[in-house]
């Protein structure tokens, strides 16, 4: 990055860590939701981003990390810094399973991304008949009353939820480029570019693979079990329905995949656009049905059709806020 | 001179067509081997049985005297050959400087210090001034270079190139078979290469493998393979030398 990003990324950052003292709850539950996303798409990027993997069904991970975590809370009272331990790994073995059947079959590309879908599905319509997680009427984790915020058991006010998912956004950009910059992230990037040549360089395929998938789904599992905290309510139809798997990717692809911070741009075009839809929709009382939606996906359409290769790398180039490709370091 | 590589009877099949049969020759340290044949002749088929590609039907590859026959590419890399592609396959997101250093870990844990060999081996083949570039932007003749550059980071003791000379100029084509002699004479880096450039092939190698229809027709130093009258029949028809 150039000194101006860096400028631009702090002072946004100081931004977000004051917002609450100035915002009203509305603002604070939407700000919340966009880190959500870009916390969520962080993680996503990892596997398709770096890797070249697509997956389509992260909603898995999400919803793995959100039932486990809620569960061993209700049903044993272990709090959820334990608890994310047993989500990730939960998160981890699914992904894992599902990269070695990919990987050591050569289901690649399109079919791999097929693959992450249906296990995605079976999760869906087996949590809805697993009663120990509440089955289809949903697993609900008690609201404490007016308790203040308790962040040893992630029970409180608005804001906490919102420090927290700073902070997980924080630490996923602070990882994210830390593997990027490692031998780690050099192979990924080799795998993603060209398979057959970054073998011939000595890079494992397989293994180089399945440490995306792990990560990913690791990372992803952290916000699910910031959605079952935050919400504390879980359904199988929403947390592992395709449409989540489908807007957990938009953010990465509307602001850059394979970029560090498009993500993070992204979930902060996308979300405040559905938020100033809803609201355009009700000062006009244009209030049809599936209305909302069109007008997303038009936006959608529009972003992708003009910048393919998201907002960030274009925004970028536009402002000189990163280095550019043979320009002296 | 001790063997390098030696190939034993390689044979591979492609739905019951032949495409090597019963291959043989052997790859003296220190020397630079040729590969020539017409198209279609195995060679690159060849090469990709050696680099672990695919596994041979039937037949045994050594390296240093250690079996390496099936092993996978990245093995077949740790083992201590490195390859280019006919076809270049650049990690072409990737800067220049970048598609080198993913080479250099191939045998380094530390990402600044395969940094520094990959501007060592950039600085060797004249790309360093590209180094910043992303890949995809370079010409063919510098995505060769770029080639031969990542299989060099790898440090290989065996260095295979699949026409790295190929769709250069005459001027670019000394330049590289500079490069490629000063490698193997002041490294003793020794060369198995695939190439269609006869002028190269006379100037530099040191024994001439010839492949035809799957089968090795010749083997020997250049000038008797030249004069060989399979090989003019098969290959090089009545071109002048």
């Amino acid at each position: 990055m150039t000194r101006r990003g860096i400028v631009l990324l702090a002072l946004l950052g100081a931004l977000l860590l004051v917002a609450p003292a100035f915002a009203d709850r509305y603002v604070v539950s939407v700000l919340t939701t966009v880190l959500w996303f870009a916390y969520v798409g962080q993680a996503w990027n990892v596997m398709m981003g770096f890797s070249g993997l697509l997956s389509l069904g992260h909603a898995l991970y999400v919803g793995l990390g959100a039932y486990v975590s809620a569960a061993l809370f209700v049903h044993f009272g272990i709090g959820p810094w334990l608890g994310l331990w047993a989500a990730m790994l939960a998160a981890t073995a699914a992904g894992c399973f599902i990269g070695f059947l990919g990987f050591r079959f050569g289901v690649r590309g399109v079919h791999f991304a097929l693959l992450t879908i249906a296990f995605a599905e079976v999760a869906r319509i087996g949590f809805d008949h697993l009663q120990w997680f509440g089955g289809s009427g949903g697993f609900f984790i008690p609201v404490a009353g007016n308790a203040g915020d308790d962040l040893l058991n992630l029970r409180g006010s608005p804001t906490l939820f919102y420090y927290v998912i700073l902070a997980l956004v924080v630490a996923a950009l602070a990882l994210s480029r830390v593997l990027l910059h490692s031998r780690l992230g050099y192979q990924w990037l080799a795998v993603r570019e060209e398979p057959e040549a970054a073998e011939a360089v000595g890079v494992d395929l397989f293994r180089a693979r399945i440490a995306a998938v792990a990560v990913s789904s690791a990372l992803t599992a952290l916000g699910g079990v910031f959605q079952a905290f935050y919400f504390n309510n879980l359904f199988p139809e929403q947390v592992f329905s395709m449409g989540r798997s489908i807007e957990i990717i938009l953010p990465a692809i509307v602001g850059g995949i394979g970029t560090l911070i498009g993500p993070i741009l992204g979930a902060f075009i996308l979300t405040p656009l559905g938020e100033l839809l809803t609201f355009l929709i009700e000062v006009t009382g244009l209030d049809l049905p599936g209305l909302k939606q069109l007008f997303y996906g038009v936006a959608l359409v529009v972003i992708v059709v003009y910048r393919p290769d998201g907002v960030w790398p274009w925004l970028a180039r536009r402002f000189g806020l990163v280095r550019q490709p043979g320009e002296e370091a | 001179m001790a063997n390098l590589l030696e190939v034993d009877g390689l044979s591979k099949r492609f739905r019951g067509l032949k495409a090597v049969s019963n291959v043989s020759f052997a790859v003296p340290e220190g020397r630079i081997v040729a590969l020539i044949g017409p198209n279609g002749a195995g060679k690159t088929t060849t090469f990709n049985l050696i680099a672990g590609v695919f596994p041979p039907d039937e037949g045994r590859v050594h390296l240093k005297g250690e079996p390496i026959t099936g092993l996978k590419p990245n093995h077949v890399c740790a083992a201590g050959i490195g390859r280019t592609f006919q076809i270049v396959k650049p990690f072409g997101q990737l800067s220049v400087e970048e598609n080198v250093v993913v080479g250099a870990l191939a045998r380094e844990r530390s990402v600044e210090t395969a940094r520094r060999q990959a501007r060592a081996v950039l600085e060797r083949l004249g790309l360093a001034d590209q180094a910043t570039r992303p890949a995809r932007s370079l010409t063919l003749p510098d995505r060769k270079r770029l080639e031969v550059a990542r299989a060099l980071a790898t440090r290989p003791t065996l260095l295979l190139l699949d026409e790295v000379l190929a769709g250069l100029r005459p001027t670019e084509v000394d330049r590289m078979v500079e490069v490629l002699r000063d490698l193997n004479r002041r490294e003793g880096l020794t060369i198995l290469m695939i190439e269609h450039v006869m002028r190269a092939v006379m100037a530099l190698s040191d024994q001439v493998v010839v492949l035809d229809h799957g089968e090795k027709i010749a083997d020997g130093t250049p000038s008797d393979v030249v004069a060989d009258p399979r090989v003019i029949e098969s290959y090089l028809g009545a071109e002048d030398l």
